[in-house]
């Protein structure tokens, strides 16, 4: 995941509100991944015009936190959901 | 112990399929067109279901697309909040069809997969024609743009075709691959001698999966179901008994697993008598192997026993008459010994297409199909 990126959820995919659980979930085909609030909260920055630098940039403000600790970490987390094909990037 | 609500339901909206899959996992006793759910029970179902904590739904059958309220079904499973999976063999889709589905919401399509030519898979589902129907449906999919997985299942007389399905995930742009290799339950039980891949062949498998999924990965996740009798310990067998996932037979019939009723002694409510909520948390079919309590030796101080929970129930009464056992295809099971001289029995002289044989090409995909006893629907 570079800056210039822009990430997106691809059709298929989508956030819920698990209201039985009390818990964000990420619904994917055959799949429903847990988000705790970290993931939330990164994955709802997620809208498909934006890139990973602009939404590095809005989570660091928005929790007051160094933009290379929020890039890093939400790198390697869309990073995974990425190899798992629940994350594409736009060409 | 503290009873989490499902994740899954499989809804099996019917038994009737134009295939007849010598390894179908429906019951060997299919159920009726007339005994089926109507639409608005289905409607209501996927509420329950919602409601007690399903958020996938998987539409299967049979075929579920022989279901003529297909579409009305998916737009009440939408309605209810459940993410929406179409389990077919493609056979009964019609491009008009497929776009009504997409209109309706539907999330993600499985597609099933006999064999990579025309004559592997029409001798294996018994239907000619289903493999050029099924190619041209998969192109509709792709252009409507459905997720799609591909989920191709193996066996003895197919399995030289794996590296060809993947290929073939590929150029679908399926974003996931299923490889199932065939369980023995119901009707492929009837078919083990048949179906049963080689040793040689299960580990070949194993290893085409491994070195795909590093070549592949990014582009498609392979979901792997190594072959079964294979392996030392046995398989989770639906992530442990009525702990995430609840089927629901055409009839009605609430199952914690789809071969449940091969274990005679297990009553299953319904649907039309009972709430899903109290099916699944009070209902005696779904308490009957929850947990461990149940449990005899070996599995009882075994220490995986949270690993695979004893393996699978309907196994251990398949064979050995006793759903409580140990499923004795785990090395630990006082039985494994005297399944491993069967299989081994079973698999000698067993004549298997090997993988990068030059004639096993075409040559390899005609089989004998006389040994297979296909799937059959009585006639009402």
């Amino acid at each position: 995941m570079t800056p210039d990126d822009v990430p997106f959820l691809p059709r298929g995919v989508r956030l819920h509100f698990d209201k039985v659980r009390d818990t964000w979930v990420l619904l994917a085909p055959e799949r429903a991944i847990t988000l705790d609030a970290v993931g939330h909260a990164i994955l709802g920055e997620v809208d498909g015009t934006r890139s990973f630098g602009e939404i590095a940039q809005a989570l660091a403000a928005r929790y007051d936190a160094p933009v290379e600790q929020i890039t890093g970490d939400s790198a390697g987390f869309l990073g995974a959901l990425r190899d798992r094909r629940f994350l594409e990037v736009a060409p | 112990m503290k009873i989490p609500p499902p994740i899954a339901m499989l809804a099996e909206l019917t038994h009737r399929c134009p295939l007849s899959c010598p390894y179908c996992s429906n019951p060997l006793e299919l159920a009726r067109q007339e005994t089926e759910l109507d639409t608005e029970t289905w409607a209501r179902v996927f509420r329950e279901a919602a409601d007690l904590g399903v958020l996938q739904l998987h539409l299967s059958g049979g075929e579920p697309a022989s279901r003529r309220d297909l579409t009305q079904l998916v737009l009440a499973a939408r309605d209810a909040g459940l993410y929406t999976n179409l389990i077919t063999s493609g056979i009964g889709l019609t491009e008009r069809r497929l776009q009504e589905l997409d209109k309706a919401g539907l999330d993600h399509i499985q597609l099933s997969l006999q064999g990579t030519t025309a004559e592997m898979a029409d001798a294996v589902g018994g239907y000619k024609g289903g493999f050029a129907r099924k190619m041209q449906v998969a192109e509709w999919i792709g252009a409507i743009g459905f997720p799609l997985t591909l989920n191709a299942v193996l066996h003895r007389h197919n399995l030289h075709q794996l590296p060809r399905a993947l290929e073939m995930a590929v150029e679908m742009g399926a974003r996931r691959i299923e490889v199932a290799t065939v369980q023995f339950h119901g009707w492929a039980l009837k078919n083990r001698g048949a179906l049963m891949p080689t040793h040689a062949q299960a580990k070949e498998a194993t290893r085409i999966v491994a070195e795909a999924r590093a070549a592949l990965k990014g582009t498609l996740v392979i979901d792997y179901v190594p072959a079964d009798y294979h392996e030392d310990y046995p398989k989770r067998c639906m992530g442990g008994w009525g702990s995430s996932g609840l089927n629901v037979a055409p009839d009605g019939q609430v199952l914690p697993c789809h071969a449940a009723q091969s274990i005679p002694h297990l009553k299953f409510d319904r649907v039309t008598d009972k709430s899903l909520t109290e099916i699944w948390y009070r209902g005696a079919a779904f308490n009957a192997y929850r947990g461990t309590d149940w449990m005899a030796e070996p599995c009882k101080s075994c220490d995986r026993k949270l690993k695979d929970f004893g393996g699978c129930r309907c196994q251990a009464f398949a064979l050995l008459g006793d759903a409580t056992a140990t499923d004795p295809v785990c090395v630990k099971s006082p039985q494994h010994g005297w399944l491993t001289s069967q299989t081994q029995a079973e698999l000698q002289g067993a004549d298997a297409p090997a993988l990068g044989d030059p004639v096993a090409g075409e040559a390899g995909d005609v089989f004998d199909t006389s040994e297979l006893t296909y799937r059959v629907l009585p006639r009402p």
